[in-house]
């Protein structure tokens, strides 16, 4: 049982990798995008749309389905979708310089109501009577395990059984790990986060820094859509299943401190707090819903601490949330 | 050995907006294997014509020269091509970056490898004396090391020509003295050096020629071995020149405001005011010149109760009680519950004096809101003070319900001094209220100044021309560094002798080491 709680936790816990390493690529060019529970839902959609027409275009028959398209088709359509919003917000917050709390609140609503509209009409197009659609043959190949990893025992079944996009989410973390702390690019990104006036001065190009990681970091959250509904869901969308999933991703960003190798190990975590309430027996109702808040609780528990350590290493981007106007001296 | 022209500057304009020119016609010439001073008062256009090297601005006309090659300097990457490294007053690094990060920050070339960076900066510190540990994070620095780090960043990049803005500003006599070592190396090596400062004795002591400006204008250059202070004061200075303003004579001066012994010290540990003493009289304009900077902001907001004085005293004698209070450590609202009826018009309207996005009603009532007995605010008598400013002012807005950011700068500062003058005050404390004022907007403030003076108000004047101090006040406390560098009389002294007080201060800080 120990071994499925893991193993559950990981599951649970790797939408909210994907989001919060996606949103801290972000708040290191100095933006805020709370936009980000919208873009994960976009991304969650996208790849849905994608899937569900490949499969209608295979005539809905699993053995003309190419694993590779199946994969690959989802995977790119997830990007494009939350690649478009992030560029609403570059758009909106680095060239209009709105209001980046305003247009990310904006963006996550607008990004549920297209994803709850899409999944209610490809409902309607798929003609069943149900209230949600079910890839389960592209899930299955999404889901598509190490073939040995079964006969390894307890190892097998922690480390190689999950299903692609949770290896590729800690390898995205593990990259922008390196690109943030051992790379030109990554220091120029810094700088843009911490004082873009000084990397203006520099000669970097503080706008396409900004626009960049944005779109980065919005194709990196909208996979975490896709992995929650073809992983996690079994292919199955539902209206409103993504849940609050969005903003855990965001406290976990401040429980990482920026950090994308703590955000692995906190993702974890925050997926075994969720699921905590599963494994202990008799509990209430209404005591689950205490578990439910664990994650938040220890979010706040770390910005207590890491407020009174006042280490500058572990604050936020000096200029997050600031919008960079290069006339003002 | 003759010098090769680094840079050249041929009739160089430079406008901001249709009224202001900061920069009118100026040329200029710095030499390889020499350090340049430019020399000019505040607001003399000695920072926005090295930021026009620097590619931080780009000059309305005239040319730019560099190596006898005419230049098109568009961007501070540009610079950096033409190997020119400014380095600007307020430090542009990042704070949670080390050394080294920063140095090497914006460059494209090479591969990025911070040890090897390391090195080559230690290579540097050593060739030119600097003292710097390339892995330090510059927030835990003193304002000292930042700057080198700064000096290091040009340097790095293979600057040749090194415009250092007030490098002196927020250094102590010892670092000063490092500093000058290292520029004079710098220079011995064939760079050429610009420094921006307002401090005649550094310009004597480090500096091979000097050139001046005055309000925008070029006045000329001389060889440092052939000047002397006062020279270079007048041309600094200018001419007086007469303005006209009504002074009458002080009518029963009593003792208002007396400030001993004063410091105030900053959080890098650096003086603000240094055992500053003086005493406001009633029915007195006293005037304080200085250079920004110098403390004056600091000295107005320890009185009005805004900033914390490390030892000293702010006595205030009740003119009506007769009683004298100390108002050191005490709060504005304190202050006020005291009976002192204080008034202050500070520096930055928008900012301190009144809310931008409020109209002039709301703005009058930011005074009065304690006042009155019902739970919802008293709006009948802001409104009639407020159209009272109006009237008597002649401010130019359609109406009293206007937000104040609408208003022109001449206008909002109206609003403010009314507001401030409505209050009855028995001392009133202006900081620099002509900034940006037309003329007749200012002959306005210099009236109304005046009528307060008639009334008994003890009045505390910061101002920058010095023109019109002279005109305006009865006496004149000048302060540098944060110390009072002399406290004389309006009517008799001559502009320069005010000159010379205001570049005093480091000159004997040096003489004492």
């Amino acid at each position: 049982m120990i071994i499925q709680f893991i193993c559950r936790a990981i599951l649970l816990g790797v939408p909210l990798l994907y989001g919060s390493v996606g949103e801290i690529v972000t708040e290191k060019s100095g933006h805020l995008n709370l936009g980000i529970p919208g873009i994960m839902y976009v991304g969650a959609i996208s790849g849905i749309i994608g899937s569900f027409f490949y499969e209608q275009a295979c005539g809905n028959d699993i053995a003309k389905m190419n694993a590779f398209l199946a994969v690959l088709i989802p995977f790119l359509c997830a990007i494009v979708g939350s690649v478009i919003i992030g560029l609403i917000y570059s758009f909106l917050t680095v060239t209009l310089r709105a209001n980046q709390n305003v247009t990310g609140l904006a963006l996550t609503t607008f990004g549920i109501g297209l994803g709850n509209f899409f999944g209610g009409s490809l409902t309607k197009i798929g003609g069943g009577s149900e209230t949600f659609i079910a890839l389960t043959r592209t899930s299955g190949f999404f889901s598509a395990k190490i073939p040995f990893a079964d006969k390894l025992g307890w190892f097998g079944d922690i480390f190689l059984s999950h299903d692609f996009l949770t290896y590729l989410a800690i390898i995205i973390a593990v990259i922008v790990s390196l690109v943030l702390n051992r790379t030109r690019v990554g220091l120029n990104l810094r700088a843009v986060g911490e004082s873009p006036a000084t990397a203006d001065a520099a000669g970097i190009n503080v706008t396409r820094y900004k626009y960049f990681a944005t779109c980065i970091g919005s194709a990196i959250a909208g996979l975490g859509g896709l992995q929650y509904v073809m992983a996690y869901a079994n292919g199955v969308w539902t209206n409103n299943a993504f849940g609050d999933r969005g903003w855990m991703a965001i406290a976990l960003v401040i429980f990482a401190l920026w950090k994308p190798s703590v955000a692995i190990v906190g993702s974890f975590l925050f997926g075994a707090l969720c699921n905590a309430n599963n494994y202990i027996q008799g509990l209430g109702t209404a005591t689950q819903e205490l578990f439910k808040m664990l994650p938040y609780v220890v979010t706040i528990i770390v910005l207590v601490v890491i407020s009174m350590r006042k280490r500058r290493e572990f604050q936020p981007p000096a200029h997050l949330g600031l919008p960079y106007f290069r006339e003002e001296r | 050995m003759t010098k090769q022209p680094a840079i050249e500057l041929k009739n160089i304009t430079k406008r901001f907006g249709a009224q202001v020119i900061a920069n009118n016609n100026v040329s200029l010439t710095a030499y390889h294997g020499e350090i340049l001073s430019i020399l000019g008062e505040n607001g003399s256009g000695k920072t926005t014509l090295m930021n026009m090297i620097s590619g931080i601005y780009f000059p309305d006309e005239g040319q730019i020269f560099i190596n006898g090659q005419e230049a098109v300097i568009a961007s501070p990457k540009d610079a950096f091509k033409f190997k020119i490294g400014m380095i600007h007053q307020h430090f542009k690094l990042v704070d949670v970056f080390s050394a080294a990060e920063n140095v090497i920050l914006g460059i494209d070339e090479g591969k990025y490898n911070l040890k090897k960076s390391a090195e080559e900066i230690k290579k540097i510190s050593e060739q030119y004396g600097f003292d710097l540990d390339p892995e330090k994070k510059v927030y835990s620095m003193a304002v000292s090391e930042k700057q080198t780090v700064e000096i290091i960043k040009v340097l790095y990049r293979g600057a040749d020509i090194l415009i250092l803005d007030e490098p002196t500003a927020v250094l102590t006599p010892q670092e000063t003295a490092k500093l000058f070592d290292v520029l004079r190396k710098m220079r011995d090596d064939g760079k050429c050096i610009i420094i921006i400062t307002h401090k005649l004795h550094e310009v004597l002591s480090l500096s091979d020629r000097v050139s001046v400006l005055r309000k925008g204008e070029y006045v000329g250059t001389v060889n440092t071995n052939e000047t002397n202070e006062s020279e270079l004061t007048e041309m600094m200075v200018g001419k007086k020149v007469s303005l006209n303003i009504d002074r009458a004579e002080p009518k029963d001066p009593q003792d208002r405001l007396v400030i001993s012994g004063v410091d105030c010290i900053s959080r890098d540990g650096v003086a603000l005011l240094d055992s500053v003493s003086f005493t406001a009289r009633s029915g007195e304009i006293l005037g304080i010149a200085g250079i920004a900077g110098s403390g004056q902001r600091e000295l107005l907001e320890a009185i009005a109760g805004l900033q914390h004085i490390n030892s000293g005293e702010i006595l205030y004698n009740d003119p009506k009680s007769g009683k004298t209070e100390n108002l050191r450590d005490k709060t504005p609202v304190q202050i006020r519950e005291l009976g002192v009826r204080l008034s202050f018009v500070p520096e930055d309207r928008l900012g301190m004096g009144l809310v931008g996005n409020m109209d002039i009603v709301d703005n009058m009532m930011l005074r009065s809101y304690s006042k009155g007995h019902s739970m919802f605010l008293e709006r009948k008598s802001p409104k009639d003070l407020a159209m009272k400013i109006i009237s008597d002012l002649e401010v130019a807005t359609p109406g009293a319900s206007t937000p104040v950011r609408r208003l022109s700068g001449g206008n909002v500062q109206k609003v403010l001094v009314g507001r401030e003058i409505s209050a009855s005050p028995t001392v009133l404390m202006v900081a620099y209220p002509v900034r940006g004022l037309d003329i007749n907007s200012s002959y306005m403030i210099y009236n109304l100044l005046n009528e307060q003076k008639e009334k008994g108000v003890a009045i505390i004047f910061v101002g920058e021309d010095l023109d019109v101090l002279l005109e305006l006040c009865d006496r004149i406390m000048v302060i540098g560094s944060g110390k009072v560098t002399g406290i004389v009389d309006a009517r008799s002294v001559t502009k320069e002798e005010i000159g010379l007080l205001m570049t005093k201060s480091g000159e004997e800080e040096k003489q004492n080491d």
